[in-house]
């Protein structure tokens, strides 16, 4: 069976467009659906395998980023999404998505209450910044990143990726392995800035729930796919495919291999 | 809150200058005696309602009557010329004559509109927001992005936006705060507003803003620059809009207040320090209503759902409605349009500039599911009224009729009365040699010999050329995943791109290149050669980085002074001639374009009348098949040859080496383009074939910082030799070689197993080998007589550029 992809978008939703591509490269079938359809029962999520939170400024970011679309999402989704979580079905949050979910209580996902555990705030650097970091993959349980090379570099676009929780959060994050992709200098020193982009704690980048299958990152792997996204493609020789083309890929592996 | 009647059928012509004035409406006296022939043939008093709806349509913002009206032209006190409108003299009658296939619409839409490929076109549309800008920075800039946006979404039935462009100029960010002309806020206050603003915005409406300039100025001070571009991708059978009898007026969007309420006949106002106190011009932006009505309208659009539409801008709905009517006929109900709150008189609600508004024609039968789609994404739609046949534009307001002209009147009853323009070429004291490489920076101490090392890093610092990297990297210039050539390159992503490339169709390898040229600097000289030089760095960016001339279209965006007043018209007339002649030499067509006029601050404390450095910004696109032939301006590989392509004349006028030591001079660059088309087309043809590295375009700070740039950008250092670079008999310095600012230049990186492919393919164009590229960090340039003139490494000389905006300036 095919995976079905739906990307969720609402008011402020932008990376919509190459988040479907992503996946519809990886040989998924994707719908975007507004989160309108999904409350009013227009569309139904447990017809997808694969829901995907991409990048944007839900309703503006306003009051903080993701906070009102992850309220909507746990008031008015909870059941449907518990449902298609229970199902062993796979969730990825991009950027705002990231926000989202972690806002929502579905990451890192220590409690059963979805209460909120931790927090994407405000970069050290105080503003939005777009670039390029380098991303050390972690030995952890979640499906997207499967086979990933050891370090990948992926471009990062935000105001609020600061990854930051109370510390009994973060030594329970570790110690689940759920540390999915942690910031890293190009010369395999600590990150500083700005290799570190936002000040993350552990130089967090993205992490899972305990499952493995909801997974969330600042930076966007939608916006790497071939070697022509790279920054440098000019002046180096790189393989065609790019470092984000086999989160999306692995996803849709998975889905084969488990829902066929 | 009720219609009012303005009594002006008998009343003299103070009293008719008065009314002007004082209701804001920027219209000069012959224009309101063409007002009051027509109420007094109608026998009646005009509406306020009628008034203002006239006074938009026919403001110098909506109607462009400069450019239109017929001027008498002296020039260096010779004889009188008659010039039938700039528009049609020159922009048009280029863009005629070169008739290029692959222009869709120019000029009738709001975007120009050229062919991308089979199934696509590309529009684009570049706007000013500066007197917005100059009062309230952020929310100025904020709406001119999101009002640029609107004009691409209102360009045939509208284009998705997928690319932002912005260039600002502004005051010097460290003036004295007792230099700052009464009223006006400190340019660092604008700067850190307006990039606030651009980046707020776009990045809300997740479009990648990858291309752009900075530009600074003393007197940018009380007038900033803020022009604003966005480029859309349009379906090839949704380029066209109609409007029939019958169809309904649909407001879409954002509600209307009583913000940005005279905003259109606001422009055409020189600005003081009461200017902030004229009520709420500036308009308040919401990117994330302007968001959730792209969603909306691309799925109304795909689904045929409306058959014209138009973007609530200037004038608010009276210019929408007025504009979309123009040829059959429209009636409005006024009660009908949602209010953000109670109070306004009829006419704010006419004129609102409030943002986030969209006007659709939309067949009846189409409405019921028009408004369930709207709905379901929490978009508020309203039916204001429906076009008619009657060729009259009617107003009321619960059942009182609060306007109603005829459209022709309009439309076509402005007066177009003559204007005088005068140039007279201007003298500034021209340095002696001597005094330039004598200057406190210009002499090494132990020998004779210039060293021109401080002079390189002192241009690389200065706050025109120096690395914005700062601003570029507030702004998200990857979203939507086909930027594939950046506006930061090289071996650290902190490289100077001469352009930005953008895939809208992911999975195709077919691109768009957009770049900039403007140079205001030039116009203290010659407004015509300010003009000429900036197509021409446009053109050179763009075929840098893989362009071709035959493919690439223009727009031009005037800013500049009171066209009432003859000189400052003069100027325009040079500019507006040098579009004309250097566009048709090239072959690039205009696609559209923008004037906004009467940027000048009065300070009312010294009674200074500060008129801005006349600005020509020309925006380029050119469709690029293949992507993976593009190439960047970073130094690629130690070893390499360097190129100069083009040859350097005598023109230091106006250059960046004459500013750091206090001089303007005279000679300015002038565009040959009989030797700059070859240049480029041959440049193009050996991107295309492969057989060049990096390409630098050659221009502010000349060969010196171009080679310094490239060098830097790709961590290699360069050894340089200005002898083998082609230039004209009367350069015979070094430093004229090194600084000067000639056009249709590129510097050039070519492997040496390419060398002898490359010199066959520039054959006939002046061409030299100045160097190569060296592993190691130094960067010596030797001059004319083989002194070495420049020795240091590229470390400084980066340093030099990243440091004067570090931390935002």
């Amino acid at each position: 069976m095919g995976a079905k992809v739906l990307v969720l978008r609402t008011a402020g939703t932008n990376c919509d467009y190459e988040t479907e591509y992503a996946f519809q490269l990886a040989g998924a079938e994707t719908a975007l659906i507004h989160i309108n359809q999904l409350i009013d029962g227009r569309a139904s999520l447990n017809e997808y395998h694969i829901l995907a939170l991409p990048g944007g400024f839900s309703y503006g970011d306003d009051v903080a980023a993701g906070i009102l679309m992850a309220n909507e999402i746990k008031h008015k989704l909870g059941d449907l999404l518990q449902d298609f979580v229970d199902s062993g079905k796979l969730i990825i949050g991009i950027c705002n998505g990231f926000q989202v979910l972690v806002r929502a209580g579905l990451l890192p996902g220590l409690n059963s209450q979805s209460a909120q555990e931790a927090t994407l705030a405000l970069n050290n650097s105080a503003k939005f910044e777009c670039r390029w970091v380098y991303l050390e993959t972690q030995q952890s349980p979640c499906v997207f990143t499967h086979g990933l090379e050891q370090r990948i570099y992926l471009p990062i676009a935000h105001a609020e990726g600061r990854f930051t929780g109370p510390g009994q959060i973060l030594d329970e994050i570790e110690s689940n392995r759920q540390v999915v992709f942690r910031y890293a200098a190009p010369d395999g020193k600590p990150p500083l800035y700005p290799d570190n982009p936002n000040g993350s704690d552990l130089q967090i980048a993205g992490i899972c729930d305990p499952t493995g299958r909801i997974f969330g990152m600042m930076p966007h792997p939608e916006r790497f796919l071939t070697r022509l996204n790279h920054p440098r493609w000019t002046r180096e020789h790189l393989p065609e495919k790019g470092d984000g083309f086999d989160i999306f890929h692995n996803a849709v592996v998975f889905v084969r291999q488990n829902f066929s | 809150m009720d219609v009012k009647h303005i009594p002006i059928r008998n009343v003299d012509e103070t009293e008719l200058t008065r009314i002007s004035r004082e209701g804001l409406l920027s219209l000069n006296l012959s224009e309101m005696r063409a007002i009051q022939r027509y109420f007094v043939q109608q026998g009646r008093e005009p509406t306020d309602v009628e008034i203002e709806t006239i006074a938009q349509t026919w403001s110098e913002h909506c109607v462009h009557k400069t450019f239109k009206s017929r001027i008498e032209y002296t020039e260096n006190g010779g004889t009188v010329q008659i010039i039938d409108g700039l528009f049609n003299s020159f922009i048009r009658r280029a863009t005629e004559e070169i008739d290029k296939e692959w222009c869709v619409s120019v000029f009738v839409d709001n975007a120009g509109i050229v062919k991308f490929d089979d199934d696509y076109n590309i529009a684009f549309k570049v706007e000013t927001h500066n007197h917005p800008s100059a009062i309230e920075p952020y929310g100025g800039a904020g709406t001119g992005i999101g009002g640029v946006i609107r004009d691409c979404l209102g360009t045939g039935l509208g284009a998705k936006p997928i690319l932002n462009t912005d260039v600002f100029c502004f005051g010097p960010l460290d003036l004295a705060h007792n230099q700052l002309p009464t009223g006006s806020l400190h340019p660092r206050r604008v700067f850190k507003g307006v990039v606030a603003g651009v980046r707020d915005y776009g990045n809300r409406m997740g479009i990648p803003t990858a291309n752009g300039a900075i530009l600074f100025d003393s007197r940018f001070t009380g007038n900033p620059l803020v022009f604003c571009g966005n480029v859309g991708l349009i379906p090839k059978n949704r380029c066209e809009k109609i409007v029939y009898p019958g169809d309904l007026i649909l407001a879409v969007g954002g509600r209307t207040g009583r913000d940005g309420i005279h905003g259109a006949t606001f422009s055409s106002l020189e600005l003081d320090d009461t200017s902030e106190s004229l009520g709420s011009v500036v308009q308040i932006g919401n990117p994330i209503m302007e968001k959730k009505i792209v969603d909306v309208l691309m799925e109304a659009r795909d689904r045929g759902l409306y058959r014209s539409i138009t973007d609530c801008g200037a004038g608010g709905f009276s210019s929408a409605v007025g504009e979309m009517g123009k040829d059959i006929g429209a009636e409005v109900q006024l009660e009908n349009v949602r209010l953000k709150y109670e109070g306004l008189a009829p006419w704010e609600i006419w004129l609102s500039e409030a943002q986030e508004r969209m006007v659709l024609a939309l067949p009846p039968e189409h409405l019921a599911a028009m408004m369930e789609l709207c709905e379901a994404e929490f978009v508020e739609a309203t039916v204001l009224g429906k076009f008619t046949d009657s060729e009259k534009l009617r107003v009321s307001y619960g059942g009182t009729l609060a306007a109603e002209l005829d459209m022709p009147f309009l439309h076509e009853g402005l007066p177009t009365p003559t204007k005088t323009a005068v140039w007279e070429m201007p003298r500034f004291p021209e340095p002696s040699d001597d005094t330039v490489v004598t200057g406190e920076n210009g002499v090494s101490g132990a020998s004779n010999v210039p060293d021109f090392t401080q002079d390189l890093c002192a241009i690389l610092g200065s706050p025109n050329v120096a690395s914005k990297e700062w601003v570029i990297r507030q702004y998200d210039h990857e979203v939507q995943g086909g930027v594939v050539l950046k506006p930061l390159v090289g071996v650290e992503n902190d490289g100077p791109s001469d352009a930005c490339i953008v895939i809208p169709v992911l999975g195709s390898q077919k691109g768009v290149i957009v770049s900039n040229g403007i140079n205001p600097k030039y116009s203290d000289i010659d407004p015509y050669h300010s003009a000429a030089a900036a197509i021409d760095e446009a053109l050179r960016n763009l075929i840098a980085v893989g362009g071709k001339l035959e493919s690439t279209a223009l727009l031009d965006n005037f800013s500049w002074g009171n066209p009432d007043k003859p000189d400052r018209l003069g100027g325009l007339v040079r500019a507006a001639k040098a579009c004309y002649d250097i566009a048709t030499a090239y072959g690039t067509p205009f696609i559209s374009g923008k004037d906004s006029l009467y940027n000048e601050y009065r300070d009312t404390t010294t009674g200074k009348q500060l008129a801005i450095p006349s600005t020509l910004l020309i925006s380029a696109c050119c469709v690029i098949p293949d992507v993976t032939k593009a190439i960047t301006m970073d130094a690629k590989s130690p070893g390499n040859l360097v190129y100069v392509v083009g040859k350097t004349y005598r023109e230091l006028g106006a250059s960046h080496y004459y500013d750091i030591h206090g001089f303007v001079g005279n000679s300015v660059p002038i565009v040959r383009p009989d030797e700059g088309k070859p240049s480029m087309s041959a440049v193009s043809r050996a991107v295309e074939e492969r057989l060049i590295n990096s390409c630098h375009d050659c221009s502010e700070g000349g060969i010196g910082v171009a080679a310094a740039e490239m060098a830097f950008s790709g961590g290699f250092g360069m050894e340089l030799s200005l002898a083998h670079a082609p230039r004209d008999v009367e350069v015979t310095t070094d430093d004229v070689l090194l600084f000067s600012e000639s056009n249709s230049r590129f510097i050039v990186e070519v492997s040496c197993e390419n060398r002898a492919a490359f010199e066959e393919r520039i054959k006939g164009v002046p061409c030299g080998c100045i160097g190569r590229i060296i592993e190691q960090e130094d960067f010596v340039i030797n001059g004319i007589d083989g002194d070495t003139v420049v020795e240091t490494q590229i470390r400084h000389l980066k340093k030099a550029w990243q440091n004067t905006f570090r931390e935002g300036g």
